[in-house]
Parts: structure tokens; sequence; C-alpha cells
């Protein structure tokens, strides 16, 4: 077979099989927004996403569903990483109130960017950041990140496939059946 | 419960088992063939970009599924962890009738003469077990010629002057060039290089009753849509169950190999499709489960004359576990690249698998399947991974970005080896595999260098920008879909777990017969290799068999 592609994660497994045995739960209440975000976690992660691929002249993460994909798959295939993202998201405010005074999704674009590029290098501070690495989490935000926006719709993100008319690529992604001719089977 | 005895059982229905399953049914021997996944066509495939076998970001598509598959793995720090199919230490490889074929890229590669002779070639490398095959590429020729006729391969190697002598051409042509192939050709005639069309187990004309590829980007991780890949799956099993000799129990888990007194085996337990434990009775046991399964059921099978497990007896069962470090490079280009025309992966080079002054050994380098939007995210230029600049990067490069990698010929290490865990035991309540040790520091020198040729090759292309690419970095433990090397085949039964003839040592009726009993790997992609071994000890399984014995 060809090379794989596929994101080693093995700076995460530790956290992530412990997060395997956390019972936090997810909620199927219709009267709440996420399944396994609170409304506050869901708009810090909906602020780092959008800074991770940010609207321009095509749309950022936020408008294309990332949080909806990234809450959906933890209450899925991504079960194992729920406590990292509740750490993870605890730490990146503690960081900012310590930094700025005030949550990330209040502070200007300018500030978002240079705490997530303290996070990303493991030197934002905090007291979160002594039981769990920033950099470590900040890459799972950016992993999970893509694959919301860039992934197949049916899992919940990349919202009326816009990343793939961003790239030009046509959609529903059956390019070959259209120019096949079964009859020659 | 105890069943109708058979011939043989046969573990596993990938490249091996599914080949040695037809060779013994179709000279008349009862098989049964267990396979512990299920069996998918063409109408199974999903097409999914984080769901597939490739990219397992939400699982695999065709196995081993997470809720019941887990081992232990043991990073260069000696930190254990619990890990799923899903994830990348687990060294996956697919779990559905016909294993990784049904879901491959299908590069089919005859390995060259020296890769045989590794040892005799280089000499003695230092912290690696390094050694020569105890077949030749000669003895081996036949097989690969059958291979490439009863499972099919399209291709051209004329081209190419390095390969091994063979006897016949391949039966298919290659698929018409796409623009990167188009791109890259001249580009490697122009640097001295000799290109030449990649052999592949797709059909790019109707060949034995299945259909021509109809180059669809869903390729490399996917089941073809339209059974253009050739795989066990749909060629050599179909062809065993059709004989009547031979029966396939799909969802079937061996627990282990059940051996008597005199030190023979005699059938093999596993949990059936409802979770009940059956007994197997047979004459012979052929394991084709894959370089980290095999051992791990042989190191099951304990019993008083074999108290470290079968084919254990001097400690060779499950070491030397390697594959490929896979290394090359992305460029962007000027014009767009990007045809849509699979699989993609077209061109190769051959130029760099052995005689690279001050290098031991080498691999293949080729352009690869097209990428998806996600699978392209990881290529980024320093300073791209997220914000304005990722998406300036996504949108200038995701139609002009041609990608060449190539496999690293691997040196076998003793320490890097599949063990059964003491303590900790998957859904069925058996001992998980538990993978430790590490690769050779060589892999990282061989991968410089040819990282570097592959961006050579790039920018002689055009290229205007180029990122290397490295997957397998150091301290880590190679493995995957290329896993090889853990009941190596050799003469000296001190020093390897099989005989030239796949048959274990010391026990006269079972057999490995996968990519666990490669010595070395090649810098090629090894399932053509696995196919023409597995043509190869079945001929001589059946020529060598005297019927049904002791009962």
């Amino acid at each position: 077979m060809s090379p794989t592609y596929r994101f080693s994660r093995r700076n995460f497994l530790e956290l992530g099989i412990a997060a395997a045995f956390v019972g936090s739960g997810c909620s199927k209440a219709k009267n709440k927004a996420w399944r396994f975000f609170t409304a506050e976690e869901a708009k810090t992660i909906a602020a780092l996403s959008e800074q991770i691929i940010p609207a321009d002249q095509d749309p950022g993460a936020t408008w294309a569903g990332v949080v909806n994909y990234i809450d959906r798959q933890l209450c899925g295939s991504l079960k194992r990483f729920r406590n990292n993202y509740r750490q993870g998201i605890a730490g990146v405010e503690e960081s900012s109130r310590l930094r700025y005074g005030k949550g990330f999704g209040a502070l200007d674009t300018k500030n978002q960017i240079e705490l997530m590029h303290l996070l990303e290098n493991g030197k934002a501070p905090g007291e979160s950041w002594k039981r769990t690495s920033s950099s470590e989490f900040f890459a799972l935000l950016v992993e999970h990140t893509r694959q919301g926006f860039y992934g197949d719709p049916r899992h919940g993100g990349n919202r009326d496939a816009a990343a793939w008319k961003m790239l030009g690529l046509p959609y529903p992604p059956i390019r070959g059946r259209q120019r096949y001719d079964l009859t020659k089977g | 419960m105890s069943l109708r005895p058979v011939n043989a059982v046969v573990v596993g229905s990938g490249a091996g088992g599914g080949i040695v399953a037809k060779q013994l049914a179709e000279a008349g021997l009862s098989v049964v063939l267990l396979e512990r996944g299920k069996w998918y066509g063409p109408f199974d495939d999903r097409k999914d970009d984080l769901h597939n076998q490739t990219v397992p970001a939400l699982g695999n598509a065709f196995g081993p599924d997470e809720d019941r598959n887990w081992r232990v793995a043991v990073d260069w720090q000696g930190k254990e962890s619990v890990v799923h199919p899903s994830d990348f230490t687990y060294l996956n490889n697919a779990g559905c009738v016909g294993g990784g074929t049904l879901c491959y890229g299908a590069m089919a590669w005859r390995f060259m003469e020296k890769d045989f002779r590794m040892r005799s070639t280089y000499g003695a490398v230092a912290g690696s077990t390094l050694e020569d095959w105890p077949i030749s590429y000669a003895e081996l020729e036949p097989f690969y010629e059958k291979a490439e006729w009863e499972v099919g391969v399209s291709g051209d190697d004329s081209g190419n002057p390095f390969k091994a002598p063979r006897q016949r051409s391949l039966p298919m042509p290659p698929l018409p060039p796409g623009r990167e192939h188009q791109i890259l050709e001249p580009a490697a005639r122009r640097l001295g290089l000799h290109p030449f069309h990649i052999p592949m187990l797709r059909n790019s004309v109707p060949y034995n009753g299945r259909a021509a590829c109809m180059r669809c980007r869903w390729c490399c991780g996917y089941a073809c849509e339209v059974d253009a890949k050739s795989g066990t799956q749909n060629t050599v099993i179909p062809i065993a169950l059709k004989t009547g000799n031979c029966e396939l129990r799909t969802e079937c888990v061996a627990k282990e190999i059940l051996t008597n007194d005199q030190g023979r085996v005699t059938g093999v337990a596993y949990f059936d499709a409802a979770g009940r434990l059956q007994e197997q009775p047979s004459d012979l046991v052929v394991v084709s489960a894959s370089a980290t399964e095999s051992p791990r059921l042989l190191l099951n099978s304990k019993s008083p004359l074999f108290p470290n497990g079968l084919g254990n007896r001097y400690d060779w069962v499950g070491r030397n576990l390697h594959a490929h470090m896979y290394v090359g490079a992305s460029g962007v280009f000027e014009l767009e690249t990007y045809d849509d025309l699979g699989p993609g992966a077209s061109i190769a080079v051959c130029d760099y698998n052995h005689g690279n002054p001050g290098v031991i050994g080498g691999g293949l380098l080729a352009n690869q399947f097209i990428r998806t939007p996600y699978q392209l995210t990881g290529m980024h230029p320093p300073g791209a991974g997220w914000g304005s600049a990722h998406k300036d990067f996504m949108r200038e490069a995701f139609k002009k970005n041609v990608v060449v990698m190539g496999p690293v010929q691997e040196m076998p290490v003793f320490t890097a080896r599949v063990q059964v865990d003491s303590q900790i035991k998957d859904y069925w309540g058996i001992p998980v595999a538990r993978l430790s040790g590490y690769r050779h520091d060589n892999d990282q020198m061989v991968g410089d260098f040819l990282a570097g040729k592959a961006a050579a090759w790039l920018q002689e292309a055009g290229a205007i920008s180029i990122k290397k690419l490295q997957y397998g970095p150091p301290k880590t433990l190679s493995g995957v879909q290329h896993q090889a090397g853990t009941c190596r085949m050799g003469n000296d039964p001190q020093t390897s777990v099989v005989d030239k003839y796949c048959r274990v040592h010391d026990v006269d009726n079972l057999y490995v017969i996968d990519g666990s009993v490669h010595v070395t790997t090649g810098g090629f992609n090894p399932v053509l290799t696995i196919m023409a071994i597995a043509y190869y000890a079945s001929d001589n399984l059946v020529k060598t068999w005297k019927g049904t014995h002791g009962r």
C-alpha cells in the first residue's frame, strides 16, 4: 500500500486513553445547543478555530461548522479526547485571564493570535498547563479543526462543502463515475 | 466443541492466506479459511475522507473494530499505552477478507536481486540483524509471474534498467499517464534517471471478468467501487470457494493453535462470529495473519512442549518487526498539476534502490495517490499550519501540488518486536500484542538521502516551493501496512523461525506464510512479494503433501 498521510497522534495517546474512561457524558437534551460542550466552552472553541482557519473571501471554521463537528465527534469516534478538551479549554481561559484580564473570546484578533502562538509553543501561563500540555492540546485542536473544515460534510463540519468549493473540488465527490462507461466492464 | 476435521486451516485471508487457501483447495485439500473481519464488496465503499484505511481520523473502514481490539504500545522511553486500531502506534493492517489488498494503493513491485542478499551486498550492520534470505530472486521469479497473471497487474517496467530479470511481461498495459506523470517524466530524464510506469494490481483494461479502473480519486485506503483493483477477495478467494474444497469463515478470531504431545499441531481454537469457542481439527495449520498477529498467535499457543509459544524455542518469534519509513517531498508548481485522474501514482524510478555511495540500501521514488484536502493540510510549509497562511497555502497548493515519495529499505532490529502482554487481554480474553523497540538509525540516513533526491526531482520539474516529508520519525517503531520480519525465514533454526519453505523449524505441520517471513522487506511495497512467497510455499506444501496422517 502507499504511504500513509495520517497524522500521528502518539503525543495525545496517554491523555486520550485516560479520557476514554472518564464519564463526562454527552447530553441529548433538546434545549441544549451542544452535545458535549457547555455554551461557554463552545464559544472558546469557536474563537480558537476561527483563528486557525479564519474567514476571508472564503468561509472560516465557525461558519463551516467546525465546532459542531468537534462537539459531535466528542460524543462519537473522538470520545477519547473529551478530557483533553475539558482541561484544554479551561487552560486557554485561564491563560487569557492571567495575561489579558479577560476571556479568550473577548480578546481582539491580535491578542488571540499572540496567545495561540504561546499555546502552540508551550509557553502559555497558568496552573492548568502543569497538568496537561498546551502544545499538545493546541496541536489536537488544529488537527480536529482541519478535519471539521476539510472533511466530508456527513460528519458535521464543512457546511455546504464550503472547503471543497474553496479548492475547486466538485461536490458530491464522485468524479470518475461520471465519465465511466459501465458497459465496457 | 470439535468440528469435522479438515486437511488445512489457514488463519487470515489477506495477500498470503488467500493465495494459500486457493492453491491448497485446487490441489484437493480440504481447507477452512478463518478471517477475523467481514467480507466487503465494491458497494461497501463509502468514499469517506475521514473514515478509511489510510486516514482513520474517525476510525478504520475495514477493521479491526475499535471496541474489541487493542494493543499495548511501549515507546522508546518505556512508557506503555493501550492503543486502538485508529491510533497510529497500533500499527494497524486492515481486518477483512482480502486484508490490506481490499483497500491498498496496489503497487505491485518485484524486489530486486540484491533485496534478497542484503547482508552479502552491504556486510554486517551494527545494531541490525541484517541477513540474506535463504532463497534467491531466481527461485521466486516464476511465482512473481504467477501472482502478476493470476491476481492481475498492469503497468510497464520495460523502461526500468535496474529491475531483476523477468521471463514474461505484465498482463495489462499501464493506464494513460496523467498530468503529474507528464510533468515528472521529462524532468527525470533530464536528471539522467530512468522513469517508468508503476506496476499496479489494478485493471487498466477489463481482465479476469472484472472491469477497468474508472480513474476516480478514491483509491488508496478505499475499496474499489468498480472492483478494478485486484485483491485476494475478488480473485483467488472466490476461486478457492468455487473448488468446493474451501470454506471461508468470517468474523472468526483465532485464539490458539492446538498441539498434541508428539509436538505436532492438531488444529485451531477460535471464537466464531457469535463469540462461541470452536475447535477446528486439521492435519496442518497455516498462519497468515500479518507480521503482528501471526507472531501473537504463535506466542499465545503455549503448551508443555512449547512453553514459550510455537516456533519460539530460540526466542525469535516476534523479533525484527520492521516495515517502511516513508520519505519524499511535496512541491508546489506555478501551473495546475491536478487533473482529478486517479489513482494518481503512476511514475517511478528505481535509480536509488541500491548503489548509492555511502548509503546502505535505498528505496524507490514515485509520485503519490491523489491527496484529499485533509491529507494536504499535513504538508504545509513552516508557519502555514494555521491562520491566514494556512488558508493561502491550501488555496494555492491544492491543484498545483505534486508529491514524490518512497519507502526506505529498513534495517531489521532484534529488539523491535511483538510480544504478548502478560496482563491485558482483548474482548475475547486473548492476550494482546505488545509492541516495543524502535527503528535503526540507518533508516534516517537513507531517508534523508532519498528525500533529497525526491526534492531534486521536483525542483527539476519546476516546483517553486518544496517541503520535505517524512513519515516514521527516529525512535519510533515501524509497522502498519507493510509490517514484516517477525517470523524470519532462514536455514538456521537458532536464528530464524521458519525454513525456506515457510515451515516452522521444529513443527513439521505448521507454516507461517505472510510478510512475517520476510528477512528484509526491500525498498518497495511488499505485497507482490508476499503473494509470490505464498504461491512458492504452497507449491512446495502441495508437492510434499502425503495425505492425512495420524488419523
